[in-house]
């Protein structure tokens, strides 16, 4: 008896010590996990969108792992600070929820030694009604009932525009306890954008990452609105897909000109599918298309991008910068988003997205 | 000789590093928030929105004014009274030991992360403090400032008040405690001796004398739920509109308001934040300010005598 | 002979009913504050094991439970650790310059203003002001020496008001014993009024090091977050424990509200350690005058 524990033990501690080995030979051996990444060496930051946060951490811990001498740390401070960020020469990437323009991007050009700045589309997100009412397993809402619900208009769930679209539900006769973001968000941003966009009528507030409707209440970031939500019974709020996934919140349906949608990574991709990108160049400035209607896309996405520098980064930021924009454009880096609650970038799109990483010098 | 001259210009040097620190930051404050308040087209400080990154930019601080003060105020109200009772009790009522666990207790609350405030608050406190502002509009609700016509009891002023109240009690319950103990021992037992009992020997003789020290540590509290951010950046819904029915989801203060718009913020937005974070600067020395007049004051009534 | 005994009556039962209202002020207190112990430490304790305090969040997926804060407890040991090595020298040279030698001269009187002012500088500020001068003025990237200049900001006063106070209780024949034998006045600053205000001055240095140990708002401006180990507190991102719980919500994730908690735990439990400490020393290290 004592002999047979010895003797697993031991061979236990052989087999730690086997992993260990192994492990350690992974760091100056590419080829062990991700045999595709490319590995660089050295220490960069990035900053900016908190919406990407979870992915690009997600991200780097794979790309660190594989490269033993990589050090990346990304603040999820927001995009405004991330794009400020790499403007004063902080940071040798920004991830932010809307691609920069006019002014941001000149003075980000001006802080690239040679050559432009560019937007690069990496990560994808939908944007779910998310709701937690009793019973109901499954909620149907046009993008005119949402805007109606947002803005104060509907207030009660079973209101008859509600009920109209839910035949066979039984909807509760409560208040719609409404959330929605108090701090400035680019979620909003996109949000708002699709209600002004798809339901023109309806929304009428100025739409960006400031909410401008009256009603409802604020809560701080997608984590705050997702928590709330989840605590208050007849609730609804506008969160990420995967903070709803991962907080297991029920999301809503949407009715669009292309039938009923299921709000999933996959639906989410055939809608980003649909955007034209209007930047010149390697910059890929997309213009997302809200009232598509493509079949089961579903239209409330964001694409957050990484801004850096085509030409013109420090030496010492250049090889690893482009290193992890390589790995995380790869097809194998974004199939992973799908499984966390994020939207990969469409093949078509990737394509073009893997050129404007290459061009990086 | 030389070692005294020395000595002397090094605590000097230090007196005006800390005299040209408090400048400083009013100066940077200053310069960095020009070109904001430079374009802003709406008026400063009677414009309740917030749209510094707009074109063309428009902001000001009323609405952040009023959120600000009224968090202070309900804090103030309730952490004073409760602060001075601690510290009483603490001081004179409870026997040592106790006395010492307790004062440990509330000093280690000092210590809390706001945001771990913001959390209990909205966890815990929120539920719980619901039927207290339901309460107060059934049977208050004829003083507008208790009205809740929205029949909604989250994320108001008044939770984010009593938050702030919890988080300053133990600064106000620290320095008080400390005045209360120097109260000189000679003229306590004067004032027993002469049959007071103890409240009265507590009126007579510890707030006379520990006032200006009371006063401080107010202000202290003030100064310091005046400032608080994230607690309240979390529990606030964030309006930019004066509401006073205080138990109406709403309100947003200049230290929250920072915190909210700051991750967003494009250089004239950034601009604009420093500029309401002069203005707190400015609000904090004028309460300071006014602590110090009315401390002076009764100083000299209290030594007058 | 009735109206005396009405009138004390009425005078003992004054004082009953202030005692009770003291009492329930102490306990209507002492409820929220123990309720916010209890929920720290209930939620806290969850993701506490040995791993916790000896290994980084590097490679740890939000989703994933592990991890630790020891990256976060370095940063904030060194960073509050700066802010002390620079606020208290400073501070009680400020508190001498008050005390011992401007005690009636103008300058005195509007460093002792500006000493209230700076009380009342919102850590927010603090923070600001290092953001708008040391990073966007003088160009230096955010650092863990960055957030310890903004947490000095909030800790100076707090040490000159302390120090000064303690400064002004030491008994002046004290000093003039010293002057007697001929002994310079530094000398005798040094050597016998520091050492005799020295335990009120350390219980001060710790409410200041308590204060600004849990400050988040600041770091946030000053620091750049990250999840792995840097022992160089000039240069590069470093973490904090505040920061640390402030991330960590910021995931969403079940696994990292865990850690969040935790970490607030271990922040409290640091701040009791170091006041413990402190009460210590200061009791051993007291002058036996009493």
């Amino acid at each position: 008896m004592k002999t047979t524990k010895t003797v697993m033990l031991t061979a236990a501690a052989a087999a730690s010590v086997f992993a260990l080995a192994a492990c350690g030979s992974s760091g100056s051996n590419t080829s062990s996990g991700n045999s595709n990444i490319d590995c660089a060496s050295g220490s960069i930051k990035a900053s900016g969108s908190s919406a990407q946060k979870n992915a690009i951490t997600d991200w780097i811990n794979a790309y660190q792992e594989a490269c033993e001498g990589a050090t990346i740390d990304y603040q999820a401070n927001g995009s405004g600070a991330g794009i400020q960020d790499f403007i004063n020469a902080q940071t040798a990437f920004a991830g932010t929820d809307a691609a920069a323009k006019d002014k941001d991007l000149d003075a980000a050009t001006k802080r690239c030694a040679s050559g432009p700045a560019i937007n690069i589309p990496m990560v994808g997100g939908a944007v779910v009604a998310a709701y937690n009412v009793e019973g109901v397993d499954k909620l149907v809402l046009t993008p005119k009932t949402l805007a109606g619900i947002f803005s104060n208009k509907i207030t009660k769930w079973n209101d008859p525009a509600i009920a109209a679209d839910n035949q066979g539900t039984k909807l509760p006769d409560a208040n719609i306890v409404q959330f929605h973001r108090s701090d400035s968000s680019g979620t909003t941003a996109n949000f708002t954008d699709f209600l002004s966009q798809a339901a023109k009528a309806d929304w009428t507030y100025e739409p960006g990452k400031e909410w401008a409707a009256p009603g409802g209440q604020g809560a701080k970031g997608t984590e705050g609105v997702t928590s709330a939500v989840s605590s208050t019974a007849n609730s609804i709020g506008y969160v990420e897909l995967s903070f709803a996934q991962d907080q297991k919140l029920k999301t809503a349906t949407l009715k669009t000109a292309g039938g009923e949608v299921e709000p999933t990574s996959e639906n989410a991709s055939k809608a980003i599918a649909e955007a034209t990108v209007v930047g010149s160049g390697n910059n890929l400035a997309l213009e997302l298309k809200y009232d598509t209607a493509a079949q089961s896309a579903y239209p409330i996405v964001l694409v957050t991008y990484e801004l850096t520098c085509e030409k013109g980064l420090p030496e010492n930021q250049l090889g690893l910068t482009k290193s992890f924009l390589t790995y995380t454009s790869s097809n194998d880096a974004q199939k992973q988003l799908t499984e966390i609650g994020y939207v990969p970038i469409p093949d078509s799109l990737l394509t073009k997205v893997q050129d404007a990483v290459k061009a990086i010098s | 000789m030389n070692g005294d001259k020395v000595f002397f210009g090094l605590s000097r040097a230090a007196g005006v590093f800390v005299l040209l620190l408090t400048l400083g930051i009013g100066v940077f404050l200053a310069v960095t928030a020009v070109p904001a308040l430079r374009e802003n087209t709406a008026n400063f400080f009677t414009t309740q929105q917030w749209l510094p990154d707009a074109n063309p930019p428009a902001f000001g601080i009323a609405a952040l004014a009023f959120g600000t003060v009224m968090t202070a105020i309900i804090a103030m109200v309730l952490a004073v009274p409760v602060g001075t009772g601690i510290a009483l009790f603490v001081a004179i009522y409870a026997k040592p030991t106790l006395g010492k666990v307790v004062a440990f207790l509330v000093d280690l609350l000092a210590a809390v992360p706001s945001i771990i405030f913001g959390l209990w608050g909205l966890e815990f406190l929120m539920g719980n403090m619901i039927g207290v502002s339901a309460w107060l509009d059934t049977w208050f609700g004829w003083i507008p400032l208790f009205a809740n016509d929205q029949d909604v009891y989250t994320r108001s002023i008044f939770i984010a008040g009593v938050v702030l109240a919890i988080m300053i009690i133990p600064t106000i319950s620290a320095v008080t405690r400390e005045v209360f103990v120097q109260t000189p021992q000679g003229h306590v037992e004067a004032a027993l001796a002469l049959g007071a009992t103890r409240w009265e020997m507590i009126r007579m003789v510890v707030f006379p004398y520990s006032r200006p020290g009371m006063i401080s540590a107010a202000m202290l509290g003030l100064g310091r739920a005046l400032g608080e951010t994230i607690a309240v950046a979390l529990l606030l819904s964030a309006l930019f509109e004066i509401n006073w029915h205080i138990t109406e989801p709403g309100g947003n203060t200049f230290a929250a308001n920072i915190a909210l718009k700051w991750n967003e913020a494009g250089s004239i937005g950034l601009s604009a934040l420093v500029a309401s974070g002069l203005v707190l600067f400015l609000i904090t020395l004028a309460v300071n300010m006014a602590a110090r007049l009315i401390v002076a004051r009764k100083r000299d009534f209290v030594e007058g005598h | 002979m009735n109206d005396l005994t009405s009138g004390l009556k009425r005078r003992r039962a004054t004082d009953k009913v202030a005692t009770g209202v003291v009492y329930l002020t102490a306990l209507i207190a002492i409820i929220p504050l123990v309720s916010i112990l209890i929920v720290v430490f209930s939620r806290g304790i969850a993701a506490i094991n040995a791993e916790f305090f000896t290994s980084t969040m590097r490679n740890i997926s939000p989703r994933r439970e592990g991890g630790g804060i020891f990256h976060a407890f370095i940063g904030t040991l060194e960073q509050v650790g700066v802010a002390t090595l620079i606020a208290v020298p400073v501070g009680i040279m400020v508190a001498i310059f008050l005390v011992e030698y401007g005690s009636r001269g103008k300058l005195a009187a509007a460093v002792s203003f500006f000493v209230d002012v700076m009380t009342g500088v919102p850590s927010i500020v603090a923070g600001l002001f290092i953001y708008t001068c040391f990073i966007l003025t003088f160009g230096f990237d955010r650092s863990g020496f960055a957030a310890a200049l903004s947490l000095t900001i909030l800790m100076l006063p707090v040490v000159v008001r302390t120090a000064e106070e303690m400064l002004k209780l030491v008994p002046m024949d004290l000093r003039e014993a010293s002057y007697a034998l001929g002994v310079p006045k530094w000398v005798t600053i040094i050597k016998i009024v520091i050492p005799t205000a020295l335990s009120g001055i350390i219980t001060g240095v710790m409410l200041a090091v308590a204060r600004v140990a849990g400050e988040t708002a600041p770091l946030l401006l000053t620091t750049f977050m990250t999840q792995s180990l840097n022992l160089d507190v000039f240069s590069g991102p470093q973490a904090a424990i505040p920061t640390f719980v402030w991330d960590q919500i910021a995931n969403g994730t079940n696994p990292s509200m865990d850690r969040a908690w935790a970490g607030a735990l271990v922040l409290i439990v640091l701040v009791a350690v170091i006041y413990i400490v402190a009460k210590v020393l200061a009791a051993r290290f007291a002058p036996k005058s009493k």
